[in-house]
C-alpha cells in the first residue's frame, strides 16, 4: 500500500495538523511516512498545503508531481491542484466558498461541508477532523484507534480532554460525506 | 533502545545533538534552519546534560564562538541557511587553517543574495570549493532523510575529531522542513573534564596543567615555509579522507545503462525516477554520494564501463556536474539537469530531461 496524499487549503485550517496526525497514525501502524509542507510567507488567511505519503514501503520523493487524493479546502487550492489528481483517484473538498467546482470526469469526487458540520458541533476547531472523517470514509488507510493515539501524540497534553471531541468530529465526517461522481476503478 | 518519533529533519538533527552530548551550541534564526535552534531554545539541554545553547548577536559572532569553544577540545557545532553560512567562511577558513574539530551545518535555501527561502542545492561549489579563501576543503556529509539529519551529527563529530577538522553537514530547506519517522538513540554523557584533558591535552586551550608547554591555536604562519608545510599537512589529511571515509549508496545500478548523480533531497526525488524509468523498461540507477568531498570518484569511473550517459540532478543550474565530469574523463555523455531559485524538480521532469538529454539526443 501506498498512499500519496495532498491537503490544501487557507492557513488556520488546521491542513498541516491533519497531515501531521495522518502521519502519526501512520507510524503507529508501523507505515513509512513523510510529511512535506510548503512551507514560507504562509499565514493565517494565506495558502497553505502538505504532502502526506503513507506506504509500506521506503518513500522515495517526499515532493510529486501527482496524487492518488487531493484534499481541497479553498478555491486556490482548488484551481492548483486539480489537475494533480491521478486519473482514477480521489477528491474530497469543501463547498464552502467553491465557486468554479471540479470538473474532471476520470476521478472520483466527494463533498464534505466540514464548516457547517464543525459549526453545527460548536466548536470550529475540530474542522480539520470532519475533513479526516471524510477522507477515512473513502480511504481507510488508518485505523481510528491509531488516529486517536496520532491526536495523543499530536497534540500539547492541556488538549487531551479534546479528544474526545475530536473522535465525534471524525465520526461525522465519516458519516456527511456526498458523493460527487464516482468512476469504475478505485486507484 | 532507541526511540521512535516524527519530526522534521531540522529537530531530528537538534535533538539528535543533545543525545550525543554534544557540548554547545551558538547560532542565529533564519528560514528554512531555524527549528533547529528554536528546538534546542524549547527543549533547554542544560537542564538535560548541560549543554549550552546560545544565540549570539549574529552569524558572524556565532561561528567565532564556536571557533572559541571547540578550541577547548568540547564538542560544538553551529548551523545556518545559505546567507548565513557566507557570513560564517571567515571563521570557518580559520578553524580550517587552525585546525580544529567543530560541526557546521548548512539548511540551504536559495541564493545568490537573500535570494529565497524555498530548497536549493546552489551552495554546492561554496561548500566542496573552499567557501572561505585559502588551501582547504570540507568534510562534506549530505543527509538525504530526516533520520540521516539525526545520523550524520555524531559521525560529523566523529570525523572533526578524527582529522582535526571542521565538518560541514550540508542538508537543505527539503530535508530540513519535512517530518518522517526517525530513531533515535540513547542520551550518551558529555565528556567530562578528565577525559577532554586525556584526549585533547596536545593541543586543546583549557588551561595549563602540570607545567605543560602552552598551546597555541592560531591560522596565523609568517614564515612561509611553515605555512606551505601547514597546508601539505591539512592536503594529507584529505587525502586520507578520500581513502577512508568516502560514503555514497548505489540504486540498481547493477545493470544501469544510464545513471543518476544526485544527492540529498535531489536524491529522493531521483530515486522515483528511477522506478518510473524503470516502468518504462529504461534500465536507470541512482548513485548517491553521501559525502561531497571526499567525491566518489572511481566509483563513478568504474560506472562508466556499463553505461551510456550520465544525468547530474541538483537544484540548481549545474555544479556538481563538474565533479562528474571530472571523475569520469569524458569517458560517457555527462549531462545536467534542476530547476533552481526554490522550485523543486518533480521525479517527471528529471525522468523527461534523461531521454531528451541522454537517449533521443
Amino acid at each position: 500500500m501506498t498512499e500519496e496524499l495532498i491537503i490544501a487549503g487557507f492557513g488556520g485550517q488546521g491542513v498541516l495538523s491533519l497531515g501531521k496526525i495522518l502521519a502519526y497514525s501512520g507510524i503507529l501502524q508501523n507505515q513509512e511516512v513523510s510529511w512535506m509542507p510548503s512551507y514560507g510567507p504562509e499565514m493565517r488567511g494565506g495558502t497553505a498545503n502538505v504532502t502526506v505519503i503513507l506506504s509500506d514501503e521506503r518513500i522515495s520523493s517526499p515532493y510529486l508531481k501527482l496524487f492518488d487524493t487531493a484534499i481541497i479546502l479553498n478555491q486556490q487550492s482548488m484551481d492548483k491542484f486539480e489537475s494533480s489528481i491521478k486519473p482514477g483517484g480521489i477528491l474530497i473538498y469543501d463547498p464552502n466558498g467553491i465557486t468554479i467546482h471540479p470538473k474532471r470526469k476520470d476521478i472520483h469526487i466527494y463533498q464534505i461541508d466540514a464548516n457547517k458540520l464543525s459549526s453545527e458541533m460548536g466548536n470550529k476547531k475540530v474542522y480539520n477532523m470532519v475533513v479526516m472523517g471524510g477522507y477515512l470514509k473513502v480511504k481507510p488507510v488508518v485505523q481510528l484507534d491509531n488516529v486517536v493515539e496520532g491526536l495523543k501524540k499530536s497534540l500539547p497534553e492541556r488538549y487531551h480532554n479534546l479528544i474526545p471531541l475530536n473522535v465525534e468530529a471524525i465520526q461525522k465526517g465519516m458519516d456527511n460525506l456526498v458523493t460527487i461522481n464516482e468512476v469504475s476503478v478505485l486507484n | 533502545m532507541a526511540e521512535l518519533k516524527l519530526m522534521k529533519g531540522n529537530e531530528a538533527l537538534a535533538e539528535a545533538a543533545i543525545r550525543a552530548g554534544v557540548d554547545a551550541y551558538f547560532g542565529y534564526p533564519i528560514t528554512p534552519q531555524t527549528e533547529i535552534i528554536e528546538y534546542l531554545m524549547m527543549e533547554q539541554p542544560e537542564k538535560r546534560t548541560g549543554m549550552v545553547v546560545l544565540q549570539a548577536e549574529s552569524e558572524v559572532a556565532a561561528i567565532n564562538m564556536v571557533y572559541g569553544a571547540a578550541g577547548t577540545g568540547k564538542r560544538v557545532f553551529t548551523s545556518s541557511s545559505s546567507p548565513g553560512i557566507s557570513l560564517k567562511q571567515e571563521g570557518i577558513s580559520y578553524m580550517a587553517g587552525a585546525e580544529i574539530p567543530a560541526v557546521v551545518v548548512n539548511v540551504v535555501r536559495g541564493g545568490p543574495g537573500l535570494g529565497t527561502i524555498q530548497p536549493s542545492q546552489a551552495d554546492y561549489f561554496q561548500s566542496v570549493k573552499g567557501g572561505g579563501h585559502g588551501d582547504y576543503k570540507l568534510y562534506v556529509l549530505a543527509p538525504a532523510s530526516v533520520q540521516e539529519m539525526a545520523d550524520f551529527v555524531e559521525d560529523a563529530f566523529d570525523i572533526a575529531f578524527k582529522y582535526m577538522a571542521p565538518v560541514l553537514i550540508l542538508s537543505d530547506g527539503l530535508i530540513g522542513q519535512m517530518m518522517e519517522k526517525v530513531y533515535l538513540k540513547e542520551q550518551k554523557p558529555r565528556w567530562t573534564d578528565e577525559e577532554i584533558y586525556k584526549m585533547h591535552n596536545d593541543w586543546a586551550t583549557f588551561g595549563r596543567k602540570n607545567g605543560r608547554e602552552r598551546n597555541i591555536i592560531t591560522s596565523l604562519d609568517l614564515k612561509s615555509e611553515k605555512m606551505e608545510k601547514r597546508v601539505h599537512r591539512l592536503y594529507k589529511k584529505y587525502a586520507q579522507m578520500e581513502e577512508e571515509d568516502l560514503r555514497y549508496e548505489t540504486i540498481q545500478c547493477e545493470d544501469a545503462e544510464y545513471i543518476i548523480v544526485a544527492y540529498g533531497s535531489s536524491a529522493r526525488i531521483a530515486q522515483k525516477t528511477v522506478d518510473l524509468a524503470r516502468a518504462k523498461g529504461i534500465k536507470v540507477g541512482l548513485l548517491r554520494p553521501i559525502t561531497l568531498f571526499p567525491f566518489p570518484k572511481k566509483q563513478l569511473m568504474e560506472l562508466t564501463k556499463q553505461v551510456k550517459g550520465i544525468l547530474s540532478v541538483e537544484l540548481n543550474t549545474g555544479q556538481m556536474v563538474e565533479d562528474v565530469r571530472l571523475a569520469v574523463e569524458h569517458k560517457v555523455p555527462v549531462e545536467h539537469f534542476g530547476r533552481t531559485g526554490g522550485i523543486i524538480h518533480t521525479p517527471e521532469e528529471i525522468l523527461e530531461a534523461l531521454q531528451q538529454k541522454l537517449i533521443k539526443g
